[in-house]
């Protein structure tokens, strides 16, 4: 008997030797901070996986994985356990991401909308969202009654303030008596504290209700209440079918499949991908005939626009709060004081939490 | 901001549908208490109750059956608490905290099928009378049953408790179970009475989130609703009333600084989020000062086990 025993346990050792060398079990990791059905962001991100996954690559992934301390033992444990690389699809990743990425120097690691690429197997990405932001103003300073717009934000990190600027900027320029009213609840998901922050600037006056956080509730809410809204990452229409104007959905697929590919024949590179509404990366949602028809041929025009490069969501002049030039005349924006975005334009009303 | 009496009208209206599963679930617990069980598995009854209302919604279309569905579903896990504390006589603190644990986790499993599916509409009541009357109507109308319920809780649970032989069975197990046992009660029936019964309430408050609040089911849908709620039942020093009041005042200040901050107040938007907690215990602490009253309210057995020598 124990010499059967024996005789397994070799094979399976042998097995095990062979498994590791062989370049067949090639197998990329996703790390989510939502849960997949979330219909939204995380929704979006595991929509690409499927999209890895069917062109014939092994993926896993880890959802609603806490920002923090927890997030360096998930990517840890993928790292370890033989994936070659590994997307970490939210912000508050950035750190744990880059330090386990000097652990694991032949594991590549891909991060999601941030700037530290401390190590050279670290790439990140993220997609140009405040050019859909630009579309959801022109069409919130066109629709919009009480010339109040709600914004419901998450944390006071570069990516929020930037579409919060954005947006602003282009309900400025089709309706100058716009204001801003701003509620940050501090969470990126909790639904019944993202409903009472769209009644609470629904109460306000806002009759139309923008988010940047990742559950349906706060297009719920506005469904609710009459007035209008815009869904979040992905296509919220079903939720709120009359409310939503519009939604900006992120598409992943085609760059996951691109560096799943990429990783797996050796031409993996380290690089800084910022797509927007040219490379698809930001789409927009079907637009709600309740606009009128003349308005809906204005933004796609304006999409067309934004794609081609054409119309740029940070044209010169732009005002700080205190009336400061951010940028002149004629000028854009460069991408560096994009992605560092950390002040308010003029219009924005209040102060951004430190 | 327009201060005008229609629009408190409306911010008193959403406070009060904001603080309905505070009140639901902190009265359910307070009778558990009351009986001298101390069930720190609130935040898991609760969300299995959101996930069985949402659910039994889904499969059946039927909100009635949805809602007492979930409040069986809580009674249903509030037996294994029972089980293990009144017959096997583990540590209630031990146990409760493993019925969230366990409660977070169940739900997440069995609502993975559930996410994203948008929710149904639940009826209103009244709703022509919450047009037409400024300022009372949106206080009075307008709102699910489930509130009308929740807000006649905490006089019913008092009245329970103060003026029928029943409530004062319940009180004697709380304070002496060795005297009400001598007296011929059966304290464990009673005190299990007492644990369904607050598993009821927790899983009717996780079905008021998941079928009325915000309708949809998502994991970890209550985000802590239900330890508030059981430190309201400590700091309202086992007093109904002052549950409600409790819970008023949570639910008015998490409003209030949502407000504010759309007003665009100039105070720092962390302190805001950490008023409610704040102004909730300064409150309760402020008006249960009598020393008497909270002895006389206080289970002196609360978290003993009990066993009945055979």
């Amino acid at each position: 008997m124990y010499k059967n025993f024996f005789r397994y346990l070799i094979s399976a050792i042998f097995l095990l030797g062979f498994s590791v060398n062989s370049n067949a079990d090639f197998k990329v990791g996703f790390v989510y901070v939502g849960p997949t059905g979330d219909h939204g962001w995380t929704f979006q991100h595991h929509e690409g996986r499927n999209a890895v996954e069917a062109a014939g690559i092994k993926t896993t992934f880890v959802e609603s994985v806490p920002e923090g301390a927890d997030a360096e033992r998930v990517i840890r444990q993928l790292a370890q356990s033989g994936h070659d690389l590994i997307f970490t699809t939210s912000f508050g990743y950035m750190d744990p991401t880059n330090k386990v990425a000097k652990d694991f120097p032949n594991v590549k690691f891909e991060h999601a909308t941030g700037y530290k690429r401390e190590h050279s197997n670290v790439s990140t990405y993220s997609a140009r969202f405040y050019e859909g932001r630009t579309i959801l103003g022109h069409i919130a300073g066109k629709m919009t009654k009480t010339n109040t717009i709600g914004y419901i934000a998450s944390f006071p990190i570069p990516e929020v303030i930037r579409g919060i600027n954005a947006m602003t900027l282009a309900a400025q320029k089709v309706n100058p008596n716009i204001k801003t009213k701003i509620v940050w609840v501090f969470t990126w998901y909790d639904p019944g504290k993202e409903a009472e922050a769209a009644q609470a600037l629904i109460d306000q006056g806002a009759d139309v209700i923008m988010q940047h956080t990742d559950s349906t509730a706060p297009v719920q809410t506005a469904e609710k209440a009459g007035v209008w809204s815009f869904g979040q990452a992905s296509d919220m229409q079903r939720f709120a079918p009359k409310s939503i104007l519009t939604s900006i959905i992120d598409d992943w697929a085609p760059y996951y499949v691109e560096r799943a590919i990429a990783a797996r024949d050796g031409t993996w590179n380290q690089q800084d991908t910022w797509h927007g509404l040219k490379e698809g990366m930001v789409a927009m949602g079907p637009y709600n005939s309740a606009m009128g028809a003349d308005l809906v041929k204005e933004v796609e025009q304006l999409q067309k626009d934004l794609a081609s490069g054409k119309v740029h969501s940070f044209t010169g002049p732009i005002y700080d709060q205190k009336g400061n030039i951010l940028v002149a005349e004629g000028k854009v924006a460069d991408d560096g004081m994009l992605a560092g975005m950390s002040v308010y334009v003029k219009g924005v009303e209040g102060d951004i939490p430190k | 901001m327009s201060l005008d009496i229609s629009f408190i009208g409306i911010l008193i209206g959403s406070i009060m549908a904001s603080s309905v599963p505070l009140i639901l679930a902190a009265s359910g617990e307070l009778i558990t208490e009351r009986s001298g069980v101390l069930n720190l598995g609130v935040e898991g009854m609760m969300i299995i109750g959101a996930i069985s209302g949402f659910a039994l919604m889904v499969i059946t279309d039927n909100l009635f059956i949805a809602i007492v569905g979930s409040m069986l579903s809580g009674v249903i896990i509030s037996l294994i608490f029972g089980f293990l504390t009144q017959s096997l006589l583990t540590n209630h603190v031990a146990t409760g905290l493993a019925l969230t644990i366990f409660g977070i986790g169940l739900s997440a499993m069995l609502g993975k099928n559930f996410v994203g599916i948008p929710g149904k509409e639940f009826p209103i009541l009244f709703s022509s009378l919450r047009e037409s009357i400024p300022f009372f109507g949106p206080i009075l109308f307008g709102h699910s049953i489930v509130l009308y319920f929740a807000f006649a809780l905490p006089f019913l649970t008092n009245y329970f408790l103060k003026k029928t032989k029943l409530g004062l069975v319940v009180r004697a197990v709380g304070d002496s179970p060795v005297s009400a046992s001598n007296q011929g009660i059966n304290v464990i029936l009673v005190r299990y009475c007492c644990i369904l019964y607050g598993g009821a309430m927790c899983g009717l408050a996780g079905a008021y989130l998941s079928l009325i609040y915000t309708p949809q089911w998502i994991e970890n849908m209550t985000a802590g609703r239900g330890w508030i709620a059981l430190a309201l039942v400590v700091f309202a020093t086992w007093s109904p009333i002052k549950v409600l009041i409790g819970a008023l005042i949570f639910g008015g200040i998490t409003i209030l600084q949502l407000h504010m901050q759309a007003i665009g107040f100039r105070i720092p938007v962390q302190f805001l989020s950490a008023l409610p907690y704040l102004m909730t215990i300064i409150v309760l602490v402020v008006i249960s000062r009598d020393s008497r009253k909270i002895k006389l309210n206080t289970p002196t057995s609360l978290g003993r086990i009990f066993y009945k020598e055979k």
